[in-house]
């Protein structure tokens, strides 16, 4: 459908917010936590900050979450007894305050999850879910967006997206029927477009490289030193994947309890020193350099070349949450200019 | 800082060392760890208050081990984990060379790590107020509230083992977490998984860690995982006047004192 | 697209369980359910996930040929969690197995053409697959060579297929055991896998290689090919990547371009050789 556009008032916003909740749908939305900002269950609209970059965590959890129980199973002395997931039980969910970045790398996330097989479980779950995006006027020096294809006030990946203007009032842009479907709980808060423009009202985010270049350099340069130069302080550990909104490597356990169980996925990184290790002991990626080689290459090599779509949208979340400042945008931008 | 650095310099020049391992300006002005092998980048060290992370941890990572000799910039926190590192004989001291950093970032170099132990007399491993106020909250909760602010803040883990990877402590090549025969804990990232792995991770640093605060700052969710083994920190100051690692006395559990407490035993 | 949970297995009881050496067995499995019996389907050289429930799963390939229906084998060797959990099992049990999952060897493509197999250790399992599956349509190839090296006498797996490729004039069977790996009663050779394939020296014209073993056999073995003649196309062999999910998602087996689950575990040389060295 072609993107419609609206004006919906600063003071129309929670009633818009309480009507979604009223629908019956699950809303999660950006809220203040103890120590970070993430995306969380919220009781009202008092509880939703917008004072974020971006939140800590991506929004990807909604379908992709940390720990997915795939099925269950009761074992017995004649045999084992499974319980197959639950698709019908999914839940209707609304993100509410998801970045254009964040909103960008349901993409990529579901180009690995629908490759030749069907994730049933989470596209079941992206279809069910409705994003509510909001354009960026603040960035910092970690956001990189526009460096790989994306922007402040990009509507990609949301169904609808709000751009505050600078009467503190909000254009509206709905983008999908599933945007619609949630104008359609309160129309009468969707007014008549606002002549002011959007762009002017967008964070300003430097162009430092383009994808297409660092795919061209990674190619090339497999064999280079400047792996093991970048990753010297790298000390492996899963954060860059866990807060990333494309990453989507995974495990799979059994967990029991007592005679029941059931096998879950749960997040995985390709830059944890096991992540490949087989049980003799051979290790095809033993060293920091080849994995933190293979976080950028698959993101931007491997993934173009086999589904069509670069892993990564430039939110710049593995920098922030990096423990030992892995700058990516800095890394990526020395590799464009090798 | 002047001084540290003519002396990376000349360490680097003589090649009496390969690499400085130290900090230097990073994103915002930020730190990070700098791993310096030409002499004319010795310029790039810095050295501030920001400078928490605990570089001990490089020390015993292969790939770091193979860029040769280091010479590393050490304050308290790193002199620390040095001596428990020794005493674990996870370095020697023909492998390293130390550039101890004074608190007002004058050198002090070191010719043995039992000369870092004297150094570190003046620097007893103590809680300061804060610290202590926090953990007089924590143990003045009833055994639910406790569970409950413990179940609350360890909630928010997602296992990323960003703590475990930079804790200077935590240098296993294989950890628990990851023993699968059998397998002690779970390896979802849910209430029961993250409990076991706090607790676990908690009881292997019983009287080795070195308090550095490196596994809470690297931590992305910045959970108060520290105060798990500041609490045993707490009681090891308490019961049996534990001051920080030193090369003799070593792990504090595994050490017996005919005169430590007994009162524990009911 | 298919509306199914991808990751649940089909629950298979096992029918029997032959200890093939010391930690290595073969599970017979069979379909407790009739119609996934019958809508099930493989080929040569494919894999799956199989899985004792409360334990977790494991990769190995289909080691019973596609011509032989109403079952399938697996030869595994005790190794971890999920192996160590396989080999308490009983006859009559039930495991879980997802799959088929890979690709296959290009056994049409090789018709009118001479087979060479080398093995080595227990890579005879996915080996035994594209064997059987070649003797059952053994018109349809030109001379069959088997060699099959292992550590001793004791270590060397399918003894009683050994025995019958032996018997059969159309197949060309050497088994080579490693110096010291003989017992006084040994027939076979004894040498390393290269040694023994220099001196047995086969001939290249029109023939296919396939080749599976540990890759330090794999290494050793691929220049004496070479020396016979075999080029980069004419040789094949599997990899075993770490996996988890089996399809494409888990990230776990990405090895440059490829995806070993999905776009392997066959490859020809010629493809190896464009792989990053992470296999
Ligand atoms: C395509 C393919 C075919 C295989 N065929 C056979 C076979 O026919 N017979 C056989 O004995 N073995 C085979 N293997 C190797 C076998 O998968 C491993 O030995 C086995 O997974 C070890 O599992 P575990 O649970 O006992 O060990 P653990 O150490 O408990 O394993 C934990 C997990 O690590 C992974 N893993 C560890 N080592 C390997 C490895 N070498 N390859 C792949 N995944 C690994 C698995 O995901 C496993 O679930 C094959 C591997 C692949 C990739
Ligand atoms: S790689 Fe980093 S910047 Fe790119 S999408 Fe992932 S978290 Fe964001
Ligand atoms: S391979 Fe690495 S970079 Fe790619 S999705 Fe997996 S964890 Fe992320
Ligand atoms: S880049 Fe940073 S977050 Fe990622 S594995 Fe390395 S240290 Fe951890
Ligand atoms: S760094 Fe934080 S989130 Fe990561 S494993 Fe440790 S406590 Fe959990
Ligand atoms: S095994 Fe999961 S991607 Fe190959």
């Amino acid at each position: 459908m072609t993107i419609e556009k609206y004006l919906v008032k600063k003071t129309s916003l929670p009633v818009l917010f309480d009507k979604i909740k009223a629908s019956g749908k699950v809303v999660k939305a950006p809220k203040k936590k103890s120590h970070t900002t993430d995306f969380a269950d919220v009781a009202s609209f008092s509880e939703v900050t917008d004072d974020y970059i971006v939140t800590t965590q991506s929004a990807k959890s909604v379908a992709f979450p940390r720990v997915e129980k795939l099925f269950n199973y009761v074992k017995s002395k004649d045999g084992v007894q499974i319980t197959d997931y639950a698709l019908n039980a999914i839940p209707e969910v609304v993100m509410w305050g998801v970045r254009p970045c964040d909103a960008a790398g349901f993409d990529p996330l579901n180009a690995i999850f629908t490759w030749d097989i069907n994730d049933v479980i989470f596209t079941t779950k992206l279809k069910k879910t409705t994003i509510i995006g909001f354009s960026c006027q603040n960035a910092d020096e970690n956001c990189f967006c526009t460096s790989v294809g994306g922007n402040p006030g990009s509507t990609q990946g949301s169904d609808i997206l709000f751009t505050k203007l600078s009467s503190g009032d909000y254009l509206a842009e709905v983008i999908s029927e599933k945007g619609k479907a949630i104008q359609a709980l309160a129309p009468e808060l969707f007014e008549a477009a606002p002549s002011e423009d959007k762009e002017q009202n967008l964070a300003k985010v430097d162009v430092k490289f383009t994808k297409e270049i660092i795919k061209e350099k990674v190619d090339k340069y497999f064999e280079s030193d400047v792996w093991k130069e970048q990753a010297q302080r790298c000390i492996g550990c899963g954060t860059c994947a866990f807060v990333c909104p494309t990453c989507a490597c995974f495990d799979i356990q059994d967990e029991n309890h007592g005679k029941n169980g059931h096998r879950i996925r749960t997040w995985d990184s390709c830059c944890f020193s096991q992540f490949t290790l087989h049980t003799s002991g051979h290790n095809p990626r033993p060293t920091q350099d080849r994995r933190w080689r293979q976080r950028i290459m698959h993101k931007f090599s491997y993934m173009p070349d086999r589904i069509n779509v670069y892993g990564c949208v430039g939110c710049g979340r593995c920098s922030r949450a990096c423990p030992v400042d892995m700058n990516i945008a800095e890394h990526l931008t020395n590799i464009s200019k090798m | 800082m002047v001084d540290v650095k003519k002396k990376a310099a000349e360490l680097l020049s003589s090649e009496a060392v390969k690499v400085i391992i130290g900090y230097t300006e990073g994103t915002g002005g930020k730190p990070r760890a700098a791993f310096i092998q030409n002499v004319a980048d010795v310029e790039k060290l810095i050295f501030n208050s920001q400078c928490v992370m605990n570089l001990a941890v490089y020390l015993t990572k292969a790939e770091i081990k193979k860029l040769g000799k280091p010479a590393i910039v050490a304050p308290v926190n790193v002199l620390r984990a040095i001596i428990q590192l020794a005493f674990e004989v996870q370095i020697q001291e023909s492998d390293i060379v130390v550039l101890g950093i004074t608190p007002d970032e004058k050198l002090v170099e070191f010719q043995s790590f039992a000369a870092i132990e004297s150094y570190l007399e003046d620097f007893k491993m103590e809680l300061d107020a804060k610290e202590k106020e926090t953990l007089a909250k924590i143990s003045g909760m009833s055994l639910e509230e406790r569970w409950a602010y413990w179940t609350e803040e360890l909630s928010e883990c997602f296992k990323c083992y960003a703590c475990r990877a930079a804790c200077p402590m935590c240098y296993c090549h294989k950890c628990a977490v990851e023993q699968n025969k059998p397998q002690w804990i779970p390896v979802a990232a849910h209430q029961l998984g993250n409990m076991e792995w706090h607790i676990m991770r908690a009881m292997h640093l019983a009287g080795r860690c070195v308090n550095c605060d490196a596994c809470h700052n690297a931590c992305p969710k910045g959970i108060n995982l520290n105060f798990l083994t500041k609490l045993m920190l707490a009681d090891a100051q308490e019961q049996l006047g534990y001051t920080g690692p030193t090369l003799k006395e070593g792990n504090l559990l595994s050490t017996y004192n005919p005169n430590d407490q007994e009162n524990f035993i009911k | 697209m298919e509306e199914k949970n991808i990751y649940k297995p089909y629950l298979m009881r096992v029918e029997k369980i032959t200890l093939e050496a010391p930690g290595v067995r073969t599970f017979r499995l069979k379909f407790e359910n009739e119609e996934e019996a019958n809508a099930f389907e493989f080929k040569a050289g494919q894999f799956g996930e199989y899985s004792v429930i409360g334990e977790g799963e494991s990769t190995f390939c289909i080691a019973s040929s596609p011509t032989r229906k109403g079952y399938i084998e697996c030869t595994y060797r005790e190794a971890g969690r999920v192996t160590s959990a396989l080999a308490k099992c009983e006859e009559g049990d039930v495991v879980g197995f997802r799959g088929p999952y890979g690709n296959t060897f290009p056994i049409d493509e090789w018709k009118g053409k001479s087979l060479l197999f080398i093995a080595g250790g227990i890579a005879l399992p996915p080996m035994r697959c594209v064997i059987w599956n070649a003797l059952d349509t053994r018109e349809n190839f030109k001379d069959v060579t088997i060699l099959y090296g292992a550590k001793n006498v004791g270590d060397l797996v399918y003894k009683n297929e050994l025995a019958d490729w032996e018997a059969r004039p159309d197949v060309k069977l050497i088994t080579t055991v490693d110096p010291g790996g003989q017992t006084p009663d040994w027939k076979g050779e004894v040498g390393f896998v290269p040694a023994v394939l220099e001196k047995a020296a086969p001939s290249s014209e029109n023939t296919v290689a396939i080749v599976c073993g540990p890759p330090i056999m794999i290494k050793f073995t691929l220049p004496v090919l070479e020396k016979l003649g075999f080029t980069e196309d004419t040789i094949y062999t599997t990899l075993e990547n770490r996996m988890k999910c089996g399809f494409g998602k888990c990230g776990r087996c990405n090895c440059g371009p490829v995806y070993v689950c999905k776009d392997g575990p066959v490859f020809s040389y010629k493809q190896l050789k464009a792989l990053p060295d992470e296999y």
